[in-house]
């Protein structure tokens, strides 16, 4: 069984310290969960172990002795496993011929022996998906799966998982759950890199927890099986946040108890007797390969009322928030905002009507990274009055316009001037949400707020939500993650295959049919 | 095409482009000791004649109105994202319609009229030669930097087509336009023998750079050129952006040619392409891609070429020796910038 180590690991990048003098033990037979928020160094720990970055100061220390991790191939020859949060196959391939990359290129590539290897692992982690079938043809479950059998393929001593639950559905977490612990069974040391108390409790034996690059404390096994989860979640958030009083985190914190999990969901006065302000009706987008195209998707939204959209990744959400946006042509249907036919508006038109959209991809569409906070937060805008007459910049006014916003919206930012690719995930959706979700918003089509955010940010995100909600804004959530749109929303609908399969309400047992809805059942 | 950062004070950027400068002197001089000729007589020859004589230095202001023009063309291309590689075409169809007409309307329009709409039509042909990489692009994501290389080599080719089988004057051996009597041609500046087509460039160029650093459609261009996703998500008429860069970009090369045709040669000869589109290429980068900054490299490149080239003759170091010169000055400034973040980054930690 192996035993790695850290000891003493310090990792330095330009301005800050993503670990600091970190000392961990991971063995065999235990899935060790590391706790932490955006920031707190986990997924710089897991470079190091990847053999992506090496640590300025102390060593890793694997089965005794000290090793020098210099490349991925080199970590792999350790019997390093890694699966980033990201999927890293070719899409174009088969999964066989994924596995058989990364092979010596003068090397023939052995197929046969490759499907033995695949039954091999297969069996083991009872997985069931055809060697031959392409990628692209899985679903992201499926996906992962591949890539969790490409870290084993060399031999199954060490994993490491990065947020694996982020894009999966309750049925395929379930099953990643058991394939973990089959794992386990076999002597692998499994290490689970994730922000949700409750994922670390369910599979944790245990669990430690960074802050701010230091590891702050670590509840093994015993504790584990003896404490109540109130006990270990108070322990977790002491951890996390900490307690002391002066500190930054603590005093901006929302309720601790708040971070946990989902809040009770309550309930907006909604007067469905007046007309709908959106009104989509039987909407279509044209099919692009690799993308999910929206067939017959039909649906009223009332002012103040948060309608949350549900499914798995890749089955239309996209294009719904696309189409809505203007970003994307409506091929068939009718988009209507208070009454008001908007169907062929582009992107300038809708916005001009209200209609706002907060993208998913901050960096890659949402903002240029190179440019400054100001010009990002009036990024819609170029052109437009005050700050623009007759097509001139006023760049004293947009800076100190940004300046207002920046203090407004609580954006850490050194200025107004710096690029904003350098702010962190969590300012950089400040700023997007100062620019979608000003006074003038009536629609807002928000695409997964909160991925990637750290607990207290996606806190913050959610709480502009329901501020925009009470002003009066109908918003659009769509979000993978479930406990969210329970906590947020007045009705959820689900996408399945470029359909709206059905919208429930937010009752009691929204839960289950929402489940049902996912998997393509048609009743709700 | 990083614009330079706040905090760094003017001196720090004076010294980030003087050291460079420094540098690939001192090395060029030792590759000219290599090559057993002094480093020193050849400087010296060539500050002498580029800038120090008056004939020089009016030879040297000449040389700079061209480039200045594509300089403009260039900026504009490049922080729209645009890889603008086909200024040689653009130009030399530019240079044949400006020689052609130019003859023909300098007996019927007065001067003035016929200058400008020479110079409009050479603006307009190297317009017209970016329009199918500019849709190609626009349209269908085609990569540019092929289409336009493969649409220069037609234009060279065809503008001497056109030379030899056309618009050739009987009257000459060489095959060559009609010539603009000299009295026809751009005025000259003040008693000297530079032509007003400088004062032109550098008009256009300040125009530009403000243009492009404070107006909307500047911004617009900047962003596209940026992140492309960025401006579709933000609404912008993406297609029609990446056309209006191209047309803009190969129009001020077009103009470029005309002014070069009107105000030194008055006519084209056949097989004749200085090949200025590719030889602006690092002073743009130079100068990343800073209007101003950008005036500074083209006059040190322009006195370069013109005292180089009288010392090809009279000292026979090969007028190349000015392109390793410029290719010397970017290696030490691309390695200057990479020290001086590596500082930097050992500094913030």
């Amino acid at each position: 069984m192996v035993d790695a180590s850290l000891r003493k690991v310090t990792k330095r990048f330009p301005g800050i310290v993503a670990l600091d003098d970190v000392s961990l033990d991971f063995r065999g037979g235990e899935i060790h969960v590391l706790l932490g928020e955006n920031g707190a160094g986990k997924s710089t720990l897991m470079g190091l172990l990847a053999g992506m970055q090496q640590p300025d100061a102390g060593e890793i220390v694997i089965d005794g002795k000290p090793v020098h991790i210099d490349s991925p191939r080199r970590s792999m020859d350790l019997g390093i496993g890694a699966v980033f949060q990201q999927l890293l196959l070719v899409p174009s391939l088969s999964v066989i011929e994924n596995l058989m990359l990364g092979g010596p290129w003068w090397q023939p590539v052995k197929r046969a022996a490759a499907l033995r290897r695949f039954g091999e692992l297969a069996t083991a982690l009872a997985i069931r998906i055809d060697p031959d079938a392409l990628v692209t043809a899985l679903s992201l479950g499926e996906q992962q799966q591949v890539e969790i059998l490409r870290a084993l393929w060399r031999e199954e001593k060490m994993l490491l998982l990065d947020e694996p639950t982020s894009m999966l559905t309750p049925q395929g977490v379930a099953d990643l759950g058991r394939m973990l612990r089959r794992l386990k069974e076999k002597g692998v040391a499994l290490i689970l890199i994730t922000h949700k108390l409750l994922e670390a409790y369910e599979f944790g034996d245990r669990i430690s927890v960074l802050r701010q690059g230091r590891l702050a404390g670590e509840i093994d096994p015993e504790r584990m099986r003896s404490s109540s989860e109130g006990e270990r979640t108070a322990e977790v958030l002491r951890l996390m946040f900490g307690t002391e009083a002066n500190d930054e985190r603590t005093r901006h914190a929302p309720d601790l108890a708040a971070l946990t999990g989902r809040m009770a969901h309550h309930a907006r006065p909604i007067d469905r007797g007046k007309p709908p302000v959106l009104s989509v009706s039987a909407l279509a987008t044209e099919h692009r390969v690799g993308e999910t195209a929206l067939h017959e998707v039909s649906f009223d939204l009332w002012s103040g009322e948060v309608l949350g959209i549900a499914g798995v990744d890749g089955n239309g959400q996209k294009h719904l928030a696309e189409v809505l946006a203007g970003q994307r042509a409506v091929t068939e249907g009718r988009i209507s905002l208070a009454g008001r036919d908007v169907t062929r508006g582009r992107v300038p038109e809708r916005r001009r009507a209200g209609i706002r959209y907060v993208t998913d991809e901050r960096l890659g569409e949402g903002t240029v990274g190179t440019f400054s906070v100001a010009i990002n937060l009036l990024l819609k805008e170029i052109g437009a009055p005050p700050y623009w007459r007759r097509g001139i910049t006023d760049w004293s006014l947009i800076h100190s316009s940004a300046r207002d916003k920046i203090r407004e919206h609580d954006i850490r930012t050194p200025s107004e001037r710096t690029p904003v690719g350098k702010l962190s995930g969590g300012n950089i959706q400040k700023v997007l949400l100062a620019r979608e979700l000003g006074a003038d918003a009536c629609v807002a089509v928000l695409n997964k707020p909160t991925y990637g955010l750290d607990l207290q940010n996606q806190r913050l995100a959610l709480e502009r939500i329901d501020a925009a909600a009470e002003r009066g804004v109908a918003l659009i959530v769509i979000s993978t993650d479930l406990d969210e749109l329970l906590e947020i929303s007045d009705r959820i609908g689900v996408m399945f295959q470029g359909h709206l399969a059905g919208i429930v309400d937010n009752a009691a047992d929204a839960e289950r049919k929402i489940g049902s809805l996912m998997t393509g059942a048609k009743s709700a | 095409m990083r614009k330079t950062r706040i905090e760094d004070g003017p001196a720090a950027a004076v010294l980030r482009v003087l050291l460079p400068v420094a540098l690939a002197l001192v090395v060029g001089g030792v590759l000219l000791l290599a090559l057993g000729k002094n480093p020193l007589d050849y400087y010296a020859f060539v500050l002498e004649r580029g800038i120090l004589r008056r004939g020089g230095l009016q030879e040297t202001l000449t040389r700079m109105a061209p480039l200045l023009l594509i300089a403009a063309g260039l900026i504009v291309a490049f922080r729209a994202g645009i890889w603008n590689l086909g200024g040689d075409g653009q130009f030399l169809l530019a240079a044949v319609t400006a020689a052609a007409l130019a003859p023909a309307l300098a007996g019927v329009l007065p001067r003035g009229a016929t200058l400008v709409l020479c110079m409009a039509a050479g603006a307009l042909v190297g317009a017209i030669w970016s329009l199918a990489p500019a849709m190609l692009k626009a349209r269908y994501g085609v990569n540019e930097i092929v289409t336009t290389l493969m649409m220069s080599f037609l234009g060279v080719s065809l503008s001497n087509v056109f030379i030899k089988l056309v618009l050739f004057d009987p009257a000459t051996t060489v095959p060559q336009t009609r010539s603009l009597p000299v009295d026809e041609r751009l005025p000259r500046l003040f008693g000297s023998t530079v032509h007003s087509g400088l004062l032109i460039a550098v008009v256009v160029l300040v125009l530009i750079h403000l243009m492009m650093t404070r107006t909307a459609f500047g911004l617009k261009l900047q962003v596209l050129g940026a992140n492309r996703a960025a401006a579709v998500h933000a609404g912008e008429r993406v297609e029609r952006l990446i056309v209006l860069a191209f047309v803009l970009s190969a129009g001020l090369i077009g103009l470029a040619a005309a002014v070069e045709v009107l105000g030194v040669w008055g006519t084209v000869r056949a097989d004749w392409n200085p090949a200025y589109g590719l030889l602006v290429v690092p002073l743009v980068f130079l100068a990343r891609l800073n209007g101003y900054a950008v005036i500074g490299f083209t006059f040190f490149f322009s006195a370069l070429m013109v005292g180089g080239e009288s010392a090809a003759h009279r000292i026979g170091i090969p007028q190349y020796y000015v392109l390793v010169l410029v290719s010397l000055l970017l290696i030490f400034l691309a390695l200057v910038e990479y020290l001086d973040q590596s500082r930097r980054k050992r500094l913030a930690v």
